[in-house]
């Protein structure tokens, strides 16, 4: 598979659509499992980790309903094609920055994607668009099934699934959805909100995981706890306290329409202006403009432009796909320049041709 | 003993695993409170696993006691339990029974829990024992081409075939 047929497209979790799809962007599940007969990652030598990536590669998607996968050889890859994984979300920045054999796989509609040899052997991926993780589980399980029946797992019977790091032991689930925060950024009562999930055992990272910062106010909310709750309570878990976050987010939003409209409107309007004429402009700056835009969009302050362009914006502005999209390799400064150009013509229309 | 910041007795005895040497120190209850308060900073990130393991470590055991800890060696992957402490990574399944004493505690102060519910892979599998005597296996034949003992390497080789043939019979 050619990056460049992924690049123009949005992928699952930007699609922006699905229930509740103005505040909630995603819904992910993510499986950790290992293989019984080798050590963990740490402890592997090159060979293990071939073998690790041989036998999962072959077993997996030569048959059943996983053939259907493409796979990607991360190891053997270009940094920038790896950045663009990232960006997509279909592997972490761990995976992209480690050495050795290594891969993923990637399912129709970027749905889905198996990482092998990450921080363990295999990490199953499902993402949805909107509030959907129950469906996310699902299909995660099955996955999951599916694999079972090829090799056999490290599982004990009192520890569960064993995971290279006793954070992820027992499930070795994490669900996680991906929400869409401006207005408690802006009323600045997300410190708060945080630390309460925090006390029920609620993690809280930026758009790409560990470390990443909170980057266009977007906020992964997702179980900390893997051990001695069944996978359908974390899911649970996870979906009960989004609703409360969504109604937050929301009466944030109202208190902002009513209580100061006209800076609102301004701060908006001005985010669109800036994006629509700068000359050049960072990743950093672009992101925390379209996420006013976007905002401003789904509260009909903004008309001349629909929230899945905006949506698409976020990732096909990012240093690796503008840089795919180009079809050419851009430093820093003429990666700004062409942002630039490229939010014009998304925005203004200038090329119509452009749109896909 | 004195506290060593006042002259009230020293009633706790800490060790301290942060730095890369364990470090004793010997406080009166009133210092020992303010040295094991998380300041206002640390309350608002969770806990990373390092922080939660030292934590748990800080109290009731000795230097000694620790260092003997630090050198356990797991005989399946030959990770030592300092690496662990360190890196936050196990080196392999068997690891979660040769450090179970250790780990057991760790495990319950991050999930509250110490026992699976949920999944299970439906197929029973090979025995944890018979998993971990192949990765054992591997090692030994790693090391033994590494020390050009190729006889030694050869008989390891068959021995894993014959372990893998069982298990598909």
């Amino acid at each position: 598979m050619k990056m460049e047929d992924l690049a123009g497209r949005c992928g699952e979790w930007l699609r922006g659509s699905g229930p509740e799809s103005d505040i909630v962007i995603s819904s992910r599940v993510r499986l950790a499992r290992n293989l019984a007969d080798f050590p963990f990652i740490r402890k592997c030598t090159d060979t293990d980790r071939a073998t690790i990536e041989a036998t999962l590669r072959e077993k997996v998607l030569a048959s059943g309903e996983l053939a259907e996968m493409v796979y990607v050889d991360v190891a053997n890859l270009e940094t920038v094609d790896r950045q663009f994984l990232v960006e997509r979300q279909l592997i972490s920045r761990e995976h992209a920055e480690s050495d050795g054999a290594r891969g993923v796989a990637i399912g129709v509609h970027e749905k889905s994607s198996l990482m092998i040899n990450e921080e363990d052997h295999l990490r199953i991926q499902v993402m949805f668009s909107g509030l959907d993780l129950d469906k996310a589980w699902q299909q995660a399980s099955r996955i999951d099934d599916f694999i079972e029946g090829q090799v056999t797992y490290a599982f004990h019977p009192i520890k569960g699934y064993l995971t290279a790091c006793p954070t992820n032991v027992g499930t070795g689930m994490r669900v996680s959805v991906m929400l869409h925060l401006p207005a408690l950024v802006i009323t600045r009562q997300l410190e708060k909100v945080f630390r309460s999930l925090q006390k029920i055992s609620l993690a809280v990272r930026g758009l790409y995981g560990e470390g990443s910062q909170a980057m266009g106010d977007f906020y992964q909310i997702s179980n900390q706890i893997t051990l001695g709750r069944p996978e359908e309570d974390l899911v649970k878990q996870v979906s009960e306290v989004v609703p409360v976050l969504i109604d937050y987010e929301r009466r944030a939003r109202e208190f902002l329409v009513n209580e100061s409209h006209k800076d609102l409107h301004d701060q908006v309007s001005r985010a669109f202006g800036t994006l629509c004429s700068a000359q050049q402009i960072s990743s950093e700056e672009t992101m925390h403009l379209l996420s006013k835009v976007r905002m401003g969009v789904n509260l009909a302050l903004i008309d001349n432009v629909d929230i899945s362009t905006v949506n698409q914006l976020f990732i096909h502005t990012q240093p690796a796909h503008l840089q795919k999209l180009r079809g050419i390799e851009l430093d820093t400064a003429d990666r700004n320049i062409e942002r630039a150009r490229y939010l014009q013509r998304q925005l203004r229309g200038d090329s119509e041709a452009e749109k896909n | 003993m004195k506290c060593q910041h006042c002259e009230k007795p020293a009633t706790f005895h800490i060790t301290e695993l942060t730095g890369d040497e364990p470090d004793e120190l010997h406080l009166c209850a009133e210092h020992a409170q303010d040295y094991l308060t998380p300041t206002s900073e640390h309350e608002e990130s969770p806990p990373t696993l390092a922080g939660v393991l030292a934590q748990q470590l800080k109290l009731g055991q000795t230097a000694e006691e620790l260092a003997r800890l630090d050198q356990q060696v797991c005989p399946v992957c030959g990770i030592t339990f300092y690496e662990f402490r360190h890196v936050g990574r196990l080196g392999c399944p068997h690891d979660y029974v040769c450090f179970e004493e250790e780990l057991e505690p760790l495990i319950a102060n991050i999930h509250g829990e110490t026992k699976h519910i949920g999944k299970r892979p439906r197929r029973g599998g090979k025995s944890l024992d018979r998993q971990m005597e192949l990765i054992r296996l591997g090692r030994d034949m790693k090391d033994a081409v590494e020390q050009e003992d190729y006889e030694r390497a050869s008989e390891l080789r068959d021995e894993i075939h014959r372990i893998e043939q069982d298990d598909q019979s």
